[in-house]
Parts: structure tokens; sequence; C-alpha cells
């Protein structure tokens, strides 16, 4: 009995990775290794004003005085920073005028992971940034977003037209010196979208960052800084894939997002990088540092994630409270199939008055995955009437997965109160006949179950990209369970 | 329609049923009864798919295929129906979408269309009015803090959207009120055709009150001992389970 559920297991959760090409593009690369002499070519490729390479230089510096921590329930193994390309661009003969001017390979390959280049075609208004490795290549919607006001455009563009934004807010939420991969970032981030939501717009349509890594040995640095000023509001999405290759990868990115006085910011993320085969070779490292500032007072920052890929995650999308009566919601899906890891969570700092965070991490195992859910609530002295609910449920599918929980507090108001509910369950052989029973195969019933579990979090998301997720979920799983 | 030939099935390596063998025709309602452990249930598991029940000897063709060779889902898009004896809760999987999805895969298999979404709210409601179940029910995830009745209802409200040819209901009588006795059963009548079957497992002859059974079998020890119509439900309700055990053990030493 417990052989046929292993099979069964195995079956659903060995699907193939529908991502893993790789497209021909011309490409610009720099030689590979990390040095200052790295640092100083990649700002002067992008053509950047001394106070940037300013930055840049200090966190190198820093970095090389800091040690990977390895406090994170993962293992990882050594990264030879010498061995990844830290900049490669597709060329571009001239500067883009119209869609017609990109590289038809690039188009081709943009189109086959049903991300829209161009904006006649696409119904579902949703303004797209496309980054492929370490550039972004086109914005769409730019014009129109511009016509309320609205900043949209790759962060080098940023750099170059809205200097004074970039450095009033780069780097204050996530300081350079803030981690080891933060601060990695810092010094050879690369390109990334920037956004600026003028005081009380609401932004009329999605916002979506695309990200690829194409070139083999590269490493994807992106920085994301999303500024939303008094009474505004923007929904944010971001969805990543890459190709499938032997050798991991490493994504080691930065998005800050502040929000003014009554601004909502809800950034969701659609995280399908290549997670490694089924003996678990290859894959991305995702070590990603996310970080909102609820600045203004009853503002709110909502982070929703559905992570399926990497082999590795890293990942603590979190919120400062600092304005009083500031929301902060984290809403997670985390799934780990074969033999990939996540540790994964969040950390709400609660700082005013009557601050409220919600956070619902479910975690999906299967395979031989490990997953952690790692979360920090923090209480400072003069949070009175601090609010925190935490749920954390782990569902395992098969014998050989692990969740674990890592759940810390720290409350130093009298007034706060934290609530923390957590759940561990198991996808029944009992709940699978059911199904079977009904004529529903295997595989259906653990993409329903699964989507069952995880819906509360799915809802969070736009609606078209709700359904992508539901899809995604199953496909991960697919082959674990027989 | 079913033809069970000295089928025996043993879980874990102790054997179950030993040596069983029933035919049921299309429009027959068949009722199976014994006491506990007669092996009522394992003959419901078999013959829906389970596969913690080996089955070592035997034969069971259904429709003139092999049972026995179709995985679990085959059997239930063929028209096996199991009414569980204890349904099983699926937390957040909502009883529309898990309906939908178990209609639609059957249409599939039938080689056709899957329903449009008013199409199958309409047959959602329909459904619920002829077996007579709170529509509230329909919003709920699948059997999710359902009360014992309301699983069972439940139960006869799938059985109706899927509309099967065998019917095997397992137990669906314990554990249930009067009120709810009457609408299982009533639910039962009313998807009565000429082309399809029943198969009631119960332990007690209540609900034969409401369903009248073509053929009574009594289960004992793996074995069916005894075979006769409806009347015999009622000779059980009066003498008790006991005067069957002795018939056999007699026919044992005799």
């Amino acid at each position: 009995m417990e052989n046929d559920q292993d099979k069964i297991l195995n079956d659903v959760t060995s699907g193939e990775y529908k991502y893993g090409f790789y497209s021909d593009i011309e490409m610009e690369r720099i030689p590979k290794g990390l040095s200052e002499e790295v640092v100083r070519i990649i700002s002067a490729k992008k053509n950047e004003p001394d106070w940037l390479l300013e930055f840049r230089l200090k966190a190198y510096r820093h970095w090389l005085t800091m040690k990977m921590p390895t406090w994170p329930n993962l293992k990882i193994p050594p990264i030879n920073y010498q061995e990844i390309i830290f900049y490669a661009a597709p060329k571009q003969r001239k500067v883009l005028n119209s869609i017609d001017d990109i590289d038809p390979e690039l188009k081709k390959t943009f189109d086959k992971l049903g991300i829209p280049l161009t904006e006649q075609k696409h119904l579902a208004g949703v303004a797209v940034d496309a980054v492929i490795d370490s550039v972004s290549v086109k914005t769409t919607f730019k014009e129109t977003l511009a016509e309320m006001g609205i900043i949209f455009c790759s962060f080098s563009d940023a750099v170059q037209e809205y200097p004074d934004l970039v450095k009033r807010y780069m780097g204050s939420v996530v300081p350079y010196t803030d981690n080891f991969f933060a601060t990695l970032n810092s010094a050879v981030f690369s390109d990334g979208s920037f956004c600026y939501i003028p005081k009380g717009v609401r932004c009329p349509m999605e916002l979506s960052t695309y990200f690829r890594i194409n070139s083999a040995n590269t490493g994807q640095f992106e920085r994301t800084l999303l500024i939303a000023d008094e009474e505004s509001y923007v929904s944010y999405l971001e969805g990543c894939t890459a190709p499938s290759r032997d050798e991991n990868q490493l994504h080691a990115a930065i998005v800050e997002i502040v929000a003014e006085k009554n601004a909502e910011v809800k950034y969701s993320t659609v995280q399908n990088w290549y997670p490694g085969d089924k003996e678990g070779r290859g894959g991305v490292f995702n070590f990603v540092t996310k970080r909102g500032m609820c600045k203004g007072e009853s503002s709110k920052i909502s982070w929703t994630q559905i992570e399926t890929g990497s082999a590795i995650t890293w990942k603590y999308p979190s919120c400062i409270l600092r304005g009083d009566n500031s929301v902060g919601e984290f809403y997670s899906v985390a799934v780990t199939n074969h033999h990939q890891q996540a540790d994964t969570g969040t950390k709400m700092t609660h700082i005013g008055k009557n601050t409220k965070s919600t956070i619902v991490s479910k975690g999906i195992s299967a395979g031989h995955g490990q997953n952690s859910y790692r979360g920090l609530v923090k209480v400072l002295k003069n949070a009175t009437n601090a609010r925190n609910y935490s749920q954390c449920d782990s569902l395992l599918l098969g014998d050989k997965c692990g969740a674990h929980t890592f759940p810390y507090l720290e409350v130093d108001n009298h007034s706060a109160i934290v609530e923390h509910e957590a759940t561990t369950s198991k996808i029944g052989e009992d709940q699978i006949f059911y199904c079977n029973q009904r004529g529903i195969s295997t595989e259906d019933a653990i993409g329903l179950i699964v989507n069952g579990y995880a819906r509360e979090v799915i809802n969070k998301l736009p609606m078209e990209f709700a359904v992508e997720a539901q899809k995604l979920l199953q496909i991960s799983l697919e082959g674990s369970v027989g | 329609m079913l033809i069970i030939s000295n089928l025996k099935a043993s879980i874990n390596g102790k054997n179950i049923l030993k040596g069983i063998s029933l035919a049921v025709k299309p429009g027959e309602i068949h009722a199976i009864m014994g006491p506990n452990g007669s092996g009522k249930s394992t003959l419901a598991s078999v013959l829906a798919g389970r596969e913690f029940v080996e089955v070592t000897e035997g034969t069971v063709t259904y429709m003139g295929k092999n049972l026995l060779d179709m995985a679990a889902e085959d059997r239930a898009k063929e028209g096996i129906f199991l009414g569980f004896q204890y349904p099983i809760e699926i937390p957040g999987v909502s009883m529309v979408n898990f309906m939908k999805t178990a209609v639609n895969e059957h249409r599939k298999h039938n080689g056709l269309e899957p329903l449009s979404a008013s199409d199958f709210l309409k047959l959602m409601r329909d459904k619920k009015e002829l077996v007579e179940i709170d529509s509230k029910l329909a919003n709920r995830s699948v059997n999710e803090g359902f009360s014992g009745g309301e699983k069972k209802k439940n139960e006869i409200f799938q059985m109706a959207m899927l509309e099967p040819k065998l019917a095997i209901l397992d137990e669906t009588d314990s554990g249930l009120d009067i009120d709810a006795l009457r609408i299982v059963a009533n639910g039962v009548n009313k998807l009565k055709r000429p082309d399809n079957s029943f198969i009631v497992i119960t332990h007690y002859q209540r609900l034969l009150d409401y369903i009248v059974p073509d053929v009574v079998h009594v289960l004992y020890d793996g074995r069916i001992v005894k075979t006769a119509g409806k009347e015999l439900a009622l000779e059980l309700e009066e003498k008790g389970y006991d005067w069957i055990k002795k018939e056999v053990e007699n026919n044992v030493i005799a």
C-alpha cells in the first residue's frame, strides 16, 4: 500500500519544466569573475553618474568583508563568484523606436513565454517590462501611463531620466549593507524595473516585470524600485523563468517598495525559475531581498507570492510598518518538489501605532523537497495596539519530503496582540481515492486538492494570474503522487 | 450488468472474502446484509478498485469487461458509483468545483463536450431538488464540517449528478436519523431506472422499508450464505444474525 502511494507520488511530481528552452540571441558579455574592475565596467556600460558608481563600490568593498549566511535551513553548495558572468545583454544594433526593431529571436522568446511585447495585441491591460539577462528590452504602455504621470521604465532608464527620485529612494529600504546577497546585488545589479505612482493616482492597469535568464553561467542581479506617493494605488506583478541547464545559476535580486501616506501597493510574484531536474541537477539559486516600507500613515503593502521554481529559494518579502495605522500583508504558497529547497517567509516590523499585519503561508512539499517557513513578527516599544495574525500551513505529499516552521516573535509593547496558528497535513490516499471514485484521475485530484489548499492565497492574485498560478501549481506537482 | 464469480480477496495477507458469487441484472436492487466484519465493505472496496484489497482468486465482469483490470477512475467513468460509508473531507475544494471536474471527466469519457458553467449550475440545481439537499452544501468544501447525515445526503447528491449504471451504497444508512434516511431512500428510488442497478449494503433492515430490494444476500465470514427475496430482510430483522450463524455452523458440521 505504501509502495503504491509512493509510486503515485512519484508519477505526479515528476513533471517536466516547460520553459527550459534556450534562445540563440546575439549577446554581449563581459568576462567572468568579480572585481572592482568588473563593478566599474558595469557602471560604465550603463553610463552611470558618479554617485551611483560610488554606491556600487561601497557595496562591493563591504561585500568583501561579509560571509554567506549559514542560518537558513538549506544545503547550499559553495558558489564560486569568479566563475559567474556578471553582465550579459542582448546586442541591439540601434535604439529601439518600435517593436519591429527588437531582435526577432528575442520577440520569439517572449512570445513562447506568453509575454506580450506588442501593445496592440494585448487585451488584458497589463503593462510589461521585459528583462532578459542583465537588461530591460522593452517596456510596454509607457506612453499611456506617462499621461497620468506614472513612471514605469527600466531601472537604467530611470537612472538617466529621473536620477533624483532614484537617488532619494534607492537603498532607503534595503541599505547596501543589508545582507550578503543584497550587498552583492548593490555592487553588480544590472537592470530591473522602476516605477513611480504620483500623488492621488490609481494606476489603471497591472504593472508587470518579466524576468528571463537566458545566457549560461550568467548571474541575474536585478533591482526593482517601486514608489507609491500619497493616496496612490498600484498592483504589480513579476514573473520569471530560465532555461534548463545542468549547472546552477545565481539570481540575487532586490525589490524595494516605499508607500507614502494612504498609498497602497499590491506586489505579486509568480516565481518559476528553472527548478533543476528530477535528480536535483541544475536549477536557479534564488536569493532575493524584498522589503517594503509603509512610510506614511495608513499606508498598505501586500505581498503575494507563488513560489514554484528554483533549486533553492531564500526569500523573505517583508514590511516595515512605520506609519501609524499602516498595514502589511504576506500571502505565500511555496512548492518544493524533487530536490528543491525553500526557506521563505516574512518579517513584519511594527513601529507605528495601530499597525496591523497578516501572514498566511502555505508550504507544499513533494518528492525530496524541503520547505521551511521562517517568519519574524517584531513589535517595537512604541507600536501601541499592534496586531498580527499568522497562519502557517504545511502540506506533505509522500514521505521523503519535509516541512519546517521557524516562527520568531519579539514583542516589546504590552498592548500588542499576536496570534500564530500552524497546521501540517498530508494529502491522504483516502482523499485521492475519493476523487478517483468520482472519475477524477490521481493527477487531477492532486491539482484539485493542492489548489483548494492554496486557494486563500491564489485569490489574492490579480484574476488573470490566478488562473496561471493554478495551472502552474498543478504542473509543478506533476509526477508527485501516483 | 455485473457478474462476480468465486471472488477471494485479502487485506494485508488476511483472507476476508472467501469465494463470493453474485449476478446483478439491469434494473435490479440487491441488498447485501450481514453482521459486522463479514466482508461487506471489503466487497464494496474491491468493486470500486481500492488498491489495499488484494484479489487472490475469481473474476468480476462488468458490462462484459474484466472489471479487475480497470483503474478506479475508469470504473467510475464506466458507471460504477460507490456511496462511501465514511465520506472523505477535502478542505478548500468546493463541491461545485469538485462535481464540475467529475461530471466533465465523465462527459469526456463519453465523447461529450464539457458543460458550460450555466448548464452545470442548472444541473446542480435540478439534482439538489431531486434529492432534497440543502443548497448551501454545494457552496462548501467537499464534506468539510458536514454532519454525518449531511455527508450521506451529499453522497446521494453526487450519485444523482453522475447518474451511474451501478451504484454501490456502503452502509449509507448508518448514523442517519429517520428523516435523513427517508431522503437517502427517496433519492435512490427516484434515480432507479430499468437500465441501472443498485447494490445496497446495510447492517439493518430499516433502510429496506424504504428501498425495496429484488434480492437479499446474507454475507457471513466472507461468503454469501443465503440469498432470497425481500422477505429475507424481514426474517433477519426478527431473528437477528445469530440464526444465520448457527445455520452456517450446523452446515459445516453436517
